[in-house]
């Protein structure tokens, strides 16, 4: 496989696309948005269970390609349990590698599971894959029951 | 169609050297050699076509129908004779019938908005198909909104084909015109517009024929097929974008009002009245799209050159091929499976989305479409989000259909 195709393509988004986590409706989930991509037609919904300001549970559902599929999986993983506060300064951080404003060698640590994104920054016709989900939790977390588009947000 | 004539032509058919007339073709992606199969969104431009607007703008550009200066007539004559030569291609009866236009879009747009606000009235309907491009349905709704009219879908079966029984249940006496595509651009569908023009006919009923994805895959003769009106595009038949045609019959044409109104299109203007222009220039408000309209003619004389017959005999053998090979992958499914079909194969996977199969392919140089191809309710219709998508061009070989099948066997292995 060719290099740049396998830095976007890494195992673990493989992984995450063939075996989803929290690809459910959470049971006691409160919150909830819709994402959409009018340009590939991907739909995904995310479900929060939110108690006092913290990400108790989380779950998605809906279609999509590898990577917005692993980008909501690894999400999922990552998110619950945070703060909102803190899980909105993971999005900026995750808007910003996978747009490359991190620059080539971006701080993997300060991500952690999210690094395997990085490789999303060579392909800009696929950063609105990866960030399909985070728009779509951002809005969930903040009761914003409209739908979300990725044509109305600035990717 | 007769099978001795697609053999001999297929025989005849000089791939390598219409190959060669496409200089693009020789460009390398990501190190491979261009294999492109996204013909069906635009296709490529042979050098004639490239060369004829450097020519236009390096010895001939001049506004048309103004000065009698030398260039504005040589171009005022370059752009009259493109006209004479779209005419001839679809034998209209005159070039009076032969509008420029910026597309297909803008074309279907132009009947809304003349024949479609000048004719229809509250509660008349117009019938489109469930396989429409958004270009012939959201027209359509702007009128309906404005003059409350009904828009009605003819549905389709399992095949991607119209259900012609239905289309005829649905018409009454306040069907006042059928717009239909002639080939679907996202499953391949040839409908039968013949028999749907006639059938409409019989109920007095004008019939729009939207031929953006037929107008270089099949024989087009306007009279013959008696449709009322005929758009197209000019960057799907190796020609320039930016410009299209819309075909209409005079007599229509001359009972509809004007689209645009400016310069070029009056004859006679004070601040009181404004007189029309004759035909086809009551169409063709402003300055046109000349360098590209000469382009187009220019396109149309290269696809003559080869031949229509030959080109459908070399895109059938094509599509016979690769829906063969398609078909050997496990877990691919052809959408889209009409008796009678155009070089377009659309086709999804059950675990693997069109846009993976989309950036692993262009790793190998090949050029696919995915998405929902303006044609949303088709992906509704077969409940699926997107496809990937083949189209077929005269240039195509078999040897470009083996490197997509090896491309979508590796895929296959990453992601099993």
């Amino acid at each position: 496989m060719d290099n740049e195709l396998r830095e976007l393509y890494q195992q673990v988004i493989l992984d995450h696309n063939k075996s989803p986590r929290n690809f459910r409706k959470p049971e006691h989930a409160n919150h909830s948005a819709e994402g959409y991509n009018p340009l590939c037609g991907d739909r995904i919904d995310i479900y929060l269970e939110l108690e006092n300001g913290i990400v108790k549970d989380i779950g998605f559902q809906g279609s999509g390609c590898a990577i917005s599929k692993a980008s909501a999986s690894l999400m999922s993983s990552i998110i619950k349990g945070k703060t909102k506060k803190e899980a909105e300064i993971l999005f900026n951080k995750f808007h910003d590698l996978i747009t490359g404003k991190l620059g080539d060698e971006p701080d993997i640590e300060e991500l952690g599971k999210l690094a395997v994104f990085a490789g999303v920054r060579e392909f800009p016709a696929r950063v609105k894959c990866a960030s399909l989900a985070w728009h779509t939790m951002v809005s969930a977390l903040n009761e914003d029951k409209k739908n979300i588009s990725t044509e109305d947000a600035s990717n | 169609m007769k099978s001795d004539l697609n053999r001999n032509n297929v025989t005849y058919y000089q791939l390598e050297k219409i190959r060669q007339d496409f200089p693009i073709l020789k460009k390398l992606i990501h190190g491979k050699p261009l294999c492109y199969l996204d013909n069906a969104a635009t296709t490529q431009k042979p050098q004639a076509v490239i060369d004829a607007l450097v020519e236009y703008y390096s010895s001939m550009n001049a506004n048309i129908h103004r000065a009698v200066h030398h260039l504005s007539e040589a171009s005022t004559k370059a752009f009259e004779d493109s006209r004479k030569k779209v005419k001839n291609f679809i034998n209209a009866a005159s070039e009076k019938e032969i509008i420029f236009t910026r597309g297909t879009t803008e074309s279907i747009n132009l009947v809304a908005n003349t024949f479609g606000r000048n004719k229809l009235k509250e509660g008349d309907e117009i019938i489109i198909s469930g396989m429409e491009h958004h270009s012939n349905i959201v027209p359509w709704q702007f009128l309906r909104d404005e003059k409350n009219i009904k828009l009605k879908v003819i549905p389709l079966n399992d095949k991607g084909e119209i259900i012609f029984e239905e289309f005829e249940k649905m018409i009454t006496g306040k069907t006042k015109l059928v717009s239909i595509v002639y080939v679907s651009n996202s499953l391949g569908t040839i409908n039968p517009v013949e028999r749907i023009i006639e059938t409409a006919h019989r109920n007095n009923i004008p019939v729009l024929v939207d031929a953006a994805q037929a107008i270089q895959h099949l024989k087009i003769d306007v009279q013959k097929l008696d449709c009322d009106f005929l758009a197209f595009s000019g960057h799907k038949i190796y020609g320039p974008t930016g410009i299209g045609i819309l075909y209409g019959k005079q007599n229509i044409l001359e009972s509809l009002p004007p689209f645009l109104g400016g310069g070029d299109m009056i004859s006679k203007v004070t601040f009181e009245e404004t007189t029309y222009n004759e035909l086809p220039y009551k169409f063709e408000a402003g300055t046109s799209n000349i360098a590209d309209a000469i382009g187009l003619g220019v396109a149309l004389d290269y696809v003559s050159g080869i031949g229509i017959d030959a080109i459908a005999a070399h895109e059938a053998e094509l599509l016979k091929y690769a829906t063969e090979r398609l078909m050997e992958i496990p877990g691919l499914k052809i959408i889209g499976q009409a008796e009678n079909k155009s070089s377009v194969i659309s086709f999804v996977f059950d675990n693997i989305h069109p846009h993976d199969v989309g950036t692993f392919l262009d790793f190998e140089g090949v050029a696919i479409r995915t998405g929902h191809h303006c044609t949303q309710p088709v992906m509704l219709r077969y409940n699926i989000p997107a496809t990937s998508r083949a189209s077929f061009a005269l240039y195509n070989s078999r040897e470009e259909i083996d490197i997509l099948f090896n491309g979508l066997k590796k895929i296959i292995e990453v992601f099993s």
